[in-house]
């Protein structure tokens, strides 16, 4: 068992008092523990069973430690329903651990909680999935449009991306740590603001220089007609998409169309 | 080739995992995990190709929460697997146009489990819900490793058996005389630019300046294109 069981937190009344310090080896937990905050993710709870999972450790800081009342009674308040993005989940989980052991009423904690879901996810979604992820993987294609090795490729994207997920993930902890019920005023904060949007023009101009790079070296030495012609072949299958925006979905529908060609060049053989 | 399917399913199973259990670091998109299989059978560089054909693709599959969209970690491994197989032992522009659709398939089924696997974690934790509300530690961590065994299973699975129907097929397709293979990499790249493209708008026209830069990058980039194929 952890030794900081044993030695409960002074608690503070309000988040203007001393921040306490949570011991390095509960920190240490939590974030470790937040890489894991979806494993069980399903339709029922969501990821409440990994908030719960990832608060723990801090919760044995409770007096009365591991099994105690105030311990069973705040794991059970932060194991029910839960979404937001996995990443900016670390806000939630540090400024409901602050929320614990400064020993807010129960009901306040749980309107807190449920008021940070909407919010922790949208953000979330914005500069993660819809910034970063497509942000990185445009820079990692157009390094393979100029000729970079697969080594280069594939380590600029995981290192470029996990720079960035890895900070969210510390930086979030920390936010909901440093905030406590205040940390909505932290939703504000720069990064969270201008991040998206700083993001989606940094993907747009990569996406508009590295799929055609991409595409010539795909078509390796075809040409300049070649690749011409299959650029253009794909900017009208980029139009053609984009009208239909929303009721047909691409790769839906080269699952079909490569199958279909593959099957055709067997049969021109035969 | 057991041998090659063994190593394909616990590599799937763990890129599998990190889609959504952990540590989503994202080893488990394509342009990753098809490098990574083309490597275990001898040829990263064709397991890239067929990886940056992939990524083209998941662009417009992004995983949004409770959404449903094509998992990639447990397929791409095998795709980029097959294409380095079939191109070990007959030409690349067949063996990627199996190697190509058959990943979009494998990833589809794979999105299929998830559901499944969401849905059986569900049943897991509402027959412990009376624990949790006791606030059981045993229970809470409980269902996180079940859930995360599940999913390196269900990753692995998939992985064995696509490896298993993917290798011998593409052995089989990539020595086949075909007039028309030459059109088989044209055919998925420009494929794959459109619907990247095409996801690219859907993802950022909403933000306000972004036409602008997206016109200088495909400036910069088409100006390239001319310099390079020169």
């Amino acid at each position: 068992m952890d030794d900081t069981t044993t030695a409960p937190l002074t608690r503070p009344a309000s988040a203007d008092v001393r921040l306490p310090q949570l011991p390095l080896a509960t920190r240490v937990a939590m974030i470790s523990r937040l890489f894991a905050v979806q494993a069980s993710w399903n339709y029922e709870i969501l990821i409440g069973n990994g908030i719960g999972f990832c608060v723990e450790p801090a919760l044995r800081l409770l007096p009365g430690g591991v099994g105690g009342d105030a311990y069973r009674a705040a794991l059970a308040r932060q194991s029910q329903y839960f979404n937001a993005h996995p990443y900016l989940s670390s806000v939630a989980v540090g400024a409901l651990v602050r929320a614990e052991l400064e020993g807010q009423p129960a009901a306040r904690i749980e309107r807190f909680r449920t008021a940070l879901c909407g919010p922790l996810g949208s953000v979330g979604d914005r500069l993660v999935w819809v910034g970063l992820l497509p942000t990185c993987s445009f820079s990692s294609l157009f390094l393979f449009g100029l000729g970079a090795s697969p080594l280069v490729c594939v380590l600029v994207f995981l290192l470029w991306y996990n720079a960035g997920h890895i900070a969210l993930r510390l930086w979030g902890l920390q936010m909901g740590w440093e905030k406590g019920l205040g940390v909505a005023a932290a939703l504000g904060h720069p990064i969270l603001r201008a991040g998206p949007v700083w993001l989606a023009r940094a993907g747009t101009f990569l996406a508009g220089a590295a799929i055609p790079l991409t595409v010539m070296r795909l078509v390796d030495g075809g040409g300049l007609v070649r690749t011409g012609i299959t650029l253009v072949t794909a900017a009208a299958g980029a139009g053609t998409l984009v009208l239909f925006h929303g009721r047909v979905e691409g790769w839906r529908l080269a699952l079909l169309a490569g199958f279909a060609a593959l099957v055709l060049f067997l049969l021109r053989h035969a | 080739m057991i041998v090659d399917v063994l190593v394909l399913g616990v590599l799937g199973a763990v890129l599998g995992l990190d889609v959504v259990s952990f540590p989503q670091a994202q080893i488990s998109r394509p342009i990753v995990a098809a490098t990574l299989g083309g490597a275990v059978m001898g040829n990263a560089g064709t397991g890239l190709v067929c990886g940056v054909l992939l990524e083209l693709f998941a662009h417009e599959t992004l995983p949004f929460g409770a959404s449903r969209y094509p998992e990639w970690g447990s397929s791409s491994p095998v795709a980029g697997a097959a294409a380095a197989a079939g191109a070990s032992v007959g030409e690349l522009p067949m063996a990627l146009l199996f190697a190509v659709p058959f990943g979009l398939l494998t990833a589809s089924v794979g999105g299929w489990s998830m559901v499944q696997l969401r849905q059986l974690n569900a049943r897991l934790a509402r027959r412990r819900l009376d624990a949790l509300a006791r606030g059981s530690a045993r229970t809470v961590a409980g269902l996180q490793v079940a859930g995360a065994t599940a999913d390196l299973v269900r990753a692995g699975l998939i992985s064995i058996v696509a490896a298993t129907c993917a290798l011998p097929a593409v052995r089989w397709i990539a020595v086949q005389s075909a007039p028309l293979s030459a059109y088989a990499i044209p055919l998925l790249a420009s494929m794959g630019g459109a619907v990247a493209a095409g996801a690219a708008w859907k993802m950022f026209h909403s933000t306000s300046g972004t036409r602008w830069f997206g016109l200088a990058g495909l400036a910069l980039g088409t100006g390239l294109v001319l310099l390079m194929t020169r």
